[in-house]
């Protein structure tokens, strides 16, 4: 008897824990995306520079790279997500500045898209509780693909290639967003920093990939 | 060439160092999803083509 409810009762602690994780990461979302874009607006208000901006992008990455998988799965996690998560945000200050003097209604309309396009895509794959996990290969090709054709228009600055990179990075981050929420409720991933840090990523390549195509393609940029 | 290019560019390599062993090791442990696996993939992605190509739409008047 005792041993039926302990097999019964272990599903019901997995679903618990997975809706732990999927709390806990959704609360951290918003706190981190309320501090970048704090961040962002100190950014604007400093009137700092692209090279500036570039600076604290690098040094954001480099955390992301090497510091937050050392301290995800301790406290030391929370301050080095905002840290990074902080740069981040500071480092896409002077993209939305730029598109702030051109066109405000352009940022607006980004950053609406991008919500509704994370809160869409969030919900069909907490819905329909599919498993994407089929898909990691696909993305981490389209991925690589996309940031070797970036390296390449850097020299080349084709802007119909800047434009379609942009579109792609739009397609390619939303697959990941499906693909991290699914990971989270099928338990692929347990760590909500990790999992934070993924959506904030995919959340902000997002905007600003849409704030490129609508100032293009709005006929302001 | 501007030194803004060129940190550019060395931030966009150190991402294909980054990606390149990542890539790999999802290319070898992913598992094959079926037609209607893609077809659940597919579905949500036209919606956001359809949603960017209206909000150009809006953003031009």
């Amino acid at each position: 008897m005792l041993g039926n409810q302990s097999v019964a009762s272990r599903p019901i602690e997995s679903v618990l824990s997975t809706n732990k994780v999927i709390r806990s990461t959704y609360q951290l979302l918003s706190m981190t995306l309320l501090f970048s874009a704090f961040a962002a607006y100190l950014s604007i208000a400093m009137q700092a520079s692209q090279g500036m901006g570039l600076v604290a992008t690098i040094v954001g990455i480099v955390m992301l790279w090497f510091v937050l998988p050392r301290t995800a799965n301790s406290a030391a996690g929370i301050p080095v997500i905002f840290a990074i998560t902080g740069l981040l945000g500071f480092g896409v200050g002077p993209m939305v500045a730029y598109y702030l003097s051109v066109n405000p209604s352009i940022v607006m309309t980004a950053l609406g898209g991008t919500g509704v396009i994370f809160l869409g895509l969030s919900g069909y794959a907490l819905t329909t509780r599919k498993d994407f996990s089929f898909m990691g290969g696909f993305l981490m090709v389209g991925l690589l693909v996309i940031v070797g054709a970036a390296l390449l228009n850097i020299f080349m600055g084709i802007p119909a290639l800047s434009l379609t990179i942009s579109a792609a990075v739009i397609m390619i981050m939303s697959g990941f967003i499906l693909y991290e929420t699914s990971s989270i409720i099928h338990g692929g991933e347990t760590n909500y920093i990790m999992a934070t840090a993924s959506l904030f990523l995919s959340i902000l390549n997002i905007f600003t990939s849409l704030l490129h195509l609508l100032g293009a393609l709005g006929g302001d940029d | 060439m501007d030194w803004l290019k060129i940190g550019s560019a060395a931030l966009l390599i150190g991402m294909l160092v980054m990606i390149w062993p990542r890539m790999r090791h999802a290319m070898k442990h992913t598992p094959k999803g079926t037609s209607e696996d893609w077809k659940s993939f597919l579905i949500p992605l036209i919606a956001v083509v359809g949603f960017v190509a209206f909000l150009i739409m809006m953003v031009r008047g």
